[in-house]
């Protein structure tokens, strides 16, 4: 699996308060309202940008606090393919996966890379391409990759009762 | 060699013995979801074809975020989650009747052993009970719910070595803020802590609930707070990624300065900061014992006029508790706004959302920027004491100095 997209830069510590307000998560919104108030208190800007297939790259502790998954789900809405960053909070990093994001923790990278930057990503070696650097990320686990390759948990808990149920799903859409 | 609790609960729940870095699947004791992330996680249980969930029995749900509701569109959430209640005929407590943590940890299901998820971070307070408990997205709860299975990784354990008892006026919540300062806001992450020392033997239940309800603030999936009494042990012989100790005999009250909660310095460092709002209570520190450690420094005096001090119990068994010992009283002559048992202030919900520029003084967990719902606020998160001293002062203020 490759993935490819410009960076769009952040810092340290941006926590899902920043990333989707807690005033918005008491409203059952659909994604694409939700993608309307994404990174609303960090960049007010962010609502105009075209970001559709970019790669958010961020310093430490991207997505700590709150478990709200809105806050994966506005970023994947609003076309983010994947997340680049020195650390991931566990919360946030398993909700990435759990949506079909790319979670990468890859803290050399983001020292190299500078706003705009084309970054390739080659997800079954675990590389990040930049600048004409190559930089290692830890691989998935295959439990892991397979949620990622079914486009997140949702899909992937269907597959698994599809099979156990001799091929029927239960699910309407 | 020898297992850490973690390992020992995870390979209990996955039928197996268990190392750290390994991934299992495991059975889940208790799925608890509230009003903020619940709703979501019932929409995901749907698109999976969920019609049932796994055991009624294991499942509980929480009004704690945005109680009573102050429009319709939360009293429609509200509405929505009641008919999910009572559709899969599930545990449930209306709002009113606490913090999700509080009444989890009281009602006796996080027992020491056991495995628990729930839709919110700070899931992971009942390490405190000996209880594997971690929070969760909105996905995995609705997989926990339908399934009663969930994978996890078995995280490595760091052990922290605290040393000698507390001096006064220092409480459990300098601890977990120091420690939180001396490791960093992603010191732990993906990992389990375990505490140890002479202190956990003597201090209350509601101290180690303190302690363990912050660990996700230095990025830990749990925590435990090791005592002799807890049901659920080490083996000497586990193995720790890291070993740090913590000299408790020379700490003084410190404070977490705005936007990250590991930004951590002495009161001493920012005394006199003036502060419009002080914030007792939540699941941090709206325990009993929170709440008379606050009464015993306002008793017989008079918050500064300047600011408003909300306190928020973290239950109807505390608030009850409260009244009936009088602290209540002693809180509401002081000044105090005695508000419903909830979190909605925490997380800038559901009242008490300060003005753009004002300073607030908090018990509570977090202080990132945006947190009780204005960008433009400052949060200090501190311990009771410090939190009460303050609001008399109207302005930061060290316990230790009150002159009453």
């Amino acid at each position: 699996m490759g993935v490819s997209g410009n960076a769009i830069v952040y810092g340290d510590n941006i926590s899902t308060d920043l990333i989707y307000p807690g005033r918005y998560t008491y409203i059952l919104l659909t994604k694409e309202q939700m993608a309307e108030h994404a990174l609303e208190d960090l960049d007010p800007g962010f609502k105009d940008k075209d970001a559709h297939g970019c790669i958010l790259v961020a310093g430490i502790n991207f997505g700590c606090g709150s478990a709200r998954e809105q806050a994966v789900k506005c970023l994947k809405e609003k076309g983010i393919r994947a997340i680049i960053a020195k650390s991931i909070s566990r919360i946030y990093y398993r909700n990435c996966i759990n949506e079909g994001l790319l979670p990468i923790t890859c803290p050399e990278a983001v020292d190299e890379i500078r706003d705009g930057d084309k970054i390739e990503i080659d997800v079954d070696n675990g590389l990040v391409m930049v600048r004409n650097q190559k930089f290692c990320f830890p691989q998935y686990p295959a439990y892991v990759r397979n949620i990622l390759d079914c486009g997140g948990l949702i899909a992937s808990v269907r597959q698994e009762l599809k099979q156990q149920n001799g091929g029927k799903d239960n699910a309407s859409d | 060699m020898g297992k850490t609790i973690a390992e020992k609960i995870i390979g209990n729940h996955a039928g197996y013995e268990v190392c750290a870095g390994e991934i299992a699947l495991c059975s889940i004791d208790l799925v608890m979801m509230h009003d903020a992330n619940g709703p979501l996680a019932v929409r995901a249980f749907r698109e999976m074809g969920g019609e049932n969930v796994f055991d009624p029995e294991k499942v509980v749900v929480v009004f704690d975020h945005c109680t009573p509701p102050s429009n319709e569109k939360l009293s429609n959430i509200h509405a929505f989650l009641r008919s999910f209640v009572k559709e899969q005929n599930i545990h449930f407590y209306e709002g009113g009747r606490g913090v999700c943590h509080q009444l989890v940890a009281e009602s006796g299901w996080a027992s020491p052993g056991s495995l628990i998820v729930g839709s919110d971070s700070h899931t992971c307070t009942y390490g405190a009970c000996g209880t594997l408990s971690t929070g969760l997205g909105a996905t995995d709860i609705a997989t926990a719910l339908l399934t009663g299975k969930l994978w996890f990784k078995v995280p490595k354990t760091l052990r922290v070595n605290l040393k000698g008892l507390l001096p006064s006026m220092c409480d459990a919540k300098d601890i977990i803020l120091y420690t939180i300062g001396t490791l960093g806001a992603d010191g732990c992450n993906y990992a389990s802590v375990e505490f140890y020392g002479e202190y956990l033997e003597h201090c209350t239940e509601a101290n180690r609930l303190t302690i363990t309800n912050m660990v996700v603030e230095m990025g830990a999936k749990c925590g435990f707070t090791c005592h002799s009494k807890l049901g659920v042990q080490a083996d000497p012989d586990a193995e720790y990624f890291k070993t740090v100790e913590i000299d408790l005999t020379t700490l003084e009250p410190v404070i977490a300065k705005p936007h990250t909660v590991d930004n951590m310095c002495f009161i001493r460092e920012v005394e006199g900061i003036p502060i419009q709002q002080a914030v007792l209570g939540s699941c941090t520190n709206g325990r009993y014992e929170d709440l008379e450690q606050a009464a015993m420094i306002l008793k017989g005096h008079h918050i500064d006029p300047g600011v408003r001090l909300l306190v928020y119990p973290a239950s109807e068994t505390v608030l009850r508790r409260a009244a009936a010992s009088g602290i209540l009283i002693d809180l509401i002559d002081a000044g105090a706004t005695i508000c419903t048992p909830s979190c909605g202030v925490c997380v800038g919900t559901l009242g008490g959302v300060p003005a753009d520029g004002e300073n607030v003084i908090s018990t509570t967990n977090r202080n990132f920027k945006g947190r009780m719902g204005n960008n433009k606020a400052k949060i200090y998160l501190a311990s009771p004491q410090t939190v009460a001293a303050s609001a008399l002062a109207g302005r930061i203020a060290d316990p230790r100095e009150l002159i009453v």
